[in-house]
């Protein structure tokens, strides 16, 4: 019933969580659903169109492009959550001690989050990946060094407001520790911004994944990556569109469903984006 | 306004400080000894003293803080060494390829200005009827679809299919409109919401009904008069987002061999010609701060209230 109430008043936020709710379950169950080994090379089988052994056909090295894309899924919702998790693990108590704490401590935090914040994500990531490497884990820690900032800002301004207020003052009169008083009073007034934050954040983050990938400077074949599969088969484009067409889909829905339940749920919880 | 400038100014000169020191530290992490890879690349058998040599010449065997500091000393009278590979000063090289991403980004804003101004209007005119859920459905897609894989798409549609457009090369107009249009659509979705709202709210103002009840022409009173409030968070964005569109341009460079910055820099990254890729983040990170700071400016212009009122908000 209320479900049935909350699907009627938002149909797309539902369309999402839909969405979402079918990846996260093919990247838990994929190894059991899919036909055949994302990674057997069979010459013999190369550029296959689609068929009942091959539902979407095969790459130029034979390999099943539907088990990839499946595989995939797990590869990208999997570092995206590892991301998103760490981000906020340091971003949130960087913001709360920040704005609790404030004086000395608050303004170097903040000079350093405005000045580095400054930077795009995208030329952080190219210079790790120029100085350290073209591979995932520079990647993945590049993106994590640079997002973590905003969720350390957001947290911090919302605690500077929350904390001249009376139930905060009340509450330290009476006696709270300050591990108290964040705990109690100030956590549960940041996590709903953050939730958006985050549910925001998970979309540009597979995006920027897939792009660095594409452009060879993220996850490496044979990886199957959605990003680095659309540049694998590059070459193979003009004679086998599939190759092209299903692994920008598949980024397409994923990055579709994170953005109408991140919409969604600024909707509902009422928090601007910033 | 004066203060504002200043402000701004100093934390551009933090920035760009935190980016060298930045860039010079990953330098110095990244795997491979330079002087080998210079030798390597030269084709000798380098003895030790010959070793030693260019490594003293090259100022490698000094305490890091005297590397930097002779290294931003360089920097600040625009050498930013020679790059490993073409063996010429990396400025020369970068600013050989910065008119083809300028042109690129050109060409992307104005497919961008193309499709958001007309469908931010008409989404404003009749919020909540079809011009309006269109926007929001071109919106969401917009900001959803990979550009590069658009890229793919257009390619796929208007060079293989079609035939009608080439897939590389520079020079004609005809050879713009794919990476431009991949470029522009990705962030046109973005503006149009952007500028709807912009518009809702600039409409809903004072100064609109005494426009209207002066009897000016209604298309007048949106264009000109409610337009320009609502510029004021498209502003914002832009500069807050200059970043993804140079994110953009590396893409779309790969894409269709276009000659600009970001293909030079993915090349470099291949070939681990560091001081390219130095060169590379540091201009970015340059013209990022800078345009940051126009856009501070530009506030002013575009919102008298902000000339007299706010002297330092940021």
């Amino acid at each position: 019933m209320n479900t049935w109430h909350s699907i009627r008043q938002s149909p797309m936020t539902a369309l999402g969580i839909a969405l979402l709710t079918l990846l996260v379950f093919l990247t838990l169950f994929g190894p059991w659903i899919v036909p055949n080994d994302p990674l057997t090379v069979q010459m013999s089988e190369r550029l296959q169109p689609p068929s009942w052994q091959y539902p979407f056909g095969t790459d130029h090295l034979g390999r099943c492009l539907f088990s990839r894309l499946v595989e995939g899924a797990q590869i990208t919702l999997g570092l995206a959550a590892v991301v998103i998790v760490t981000v906020a693990v340091i971003g949130i108590p960087v913001g709360l001690l920040s704005g609790y704490v404030g004086g000395r401590l608050d303004t170097i935090l903040m000079r350093i989050v405005d000045g580095a914040g400054a930077l795009p994500e995208f030329v952080v990531a190219i210079s790790v990946a120029g100085f350290l490497g073209p591979n995932l884990t520079n990647l993945l820690l590049s993106i994590v060094a640079i997002k973590w900032m905003g969720y350390a800002r957001v947290v911090r301004s919302i605690v500077l407001s929350e904390r001249e207020k009376e139930y905060v003052l009340a509450a330290r009169v009476a006696g709270g520790s300050a591990w108290t008083v964040m705990r109690r009073h100030l956590i549960p007034q940041i996590l709903s911004p953050v939730f958006v934050l985050a549910a925001l954040d998970i979309g540009k983050i597979i995006m920027l994944i897939a792009m660095f990938s594409f452009l060879g400077l993220g996850a490496q074949p044979p990886t199957p990556e959605w990003g680095a599969m659309l540049n694998d088969g590059r070459p193979y484009f003009q004679t086998v569109p599939e190759l092209m067409i299903y692994p920008g889909m598949a980024i397409l829905l994923v990055v579709i469903s994170c953005n109408l339940i991140a919409d969604g749920l600024r909707d509902r919880l009422d928090v601007r984006s910033r | 306004m004066l203060r504002l400038i200043t402000a701004r100014l100093q934390q551009l000169v933090f920035v760009l400080f935190l980016l060298s020191a930045f860039t010079f530290l990953l330098m110095k992490l990244a795997p491979g000894d330079p002087v080998l890879t210079l030798l390597k690349i030269d084709q000798i058998a380098a003895t030790q003293a010959e070793e030693a040599a260019l490594r003293s010449q090259l100022g490698f065997d000094r305490p890091i803080h005297e590397q930097y500091a002779s290294w931003i000393w360089g920097v600040l009278h625009l050498d930013l060494g020679d790059s490993y590979l073409a063996k010429r000063p990396v400025l020369e090289m970068l600013l050989e390829r910065v008119p083809g991403t300028f042109q690129l980004a050109l060409g992307g804003i104005a497919v961008m200005m193309a499709i958001a101004v007309p469908l931010g209007l008409l989404a404003a005119k009749y919020p909540g009827r079809l011009p309006d859920h269109l926007s929001r459905l071109l919106a969401l897609i917009g900001s959803s679809v990979p550009s590069f894989w658009m890229g793919l798409l257009l390619i796929y549609a208007f060079s293989y299919k079609l035939n009608w457009l080439p897939t590389m090369g520079t020079g004609s107009f005809r050879h713009m409109i794919l990476p431009s249009l991949t470029l522009g659509l990705a962030i046109a979705a973005v503006y149009a919401r952007l500028l709807r709202a912009g518009l809702l709210d600039s409409l809903s103002q004072e100064y609109i009904r005494a426009a209207r009840a002066r009897g000016i022409a209604e298309w007048r009173v949106l264009t000109l008069h409610a337009l320009r409030a609502a510029l004021l968070p498209v502003v914002t964005v832009f500069g807050m987002s200059v970043g993804h569109l140079l994110a953009g341009t590396v893409v779309v460079e790969i894409l269709f061999s276009w000659p600009g910055l970001g293909s030079l820099a993915v090349e470099a990254i291949f070939a681990r010609d560091y001081p390219v890729i130095q060169g590379y983040v540091l201009l970015i990170g340059v013209f990022v701060v800078a345009v940051n700071l126009l856009v501070d400016l530009s506030y002013g212009w575009l919102d008298p209230r902000i000339r007299y009122e706010k002297g330092e908000a940021a």
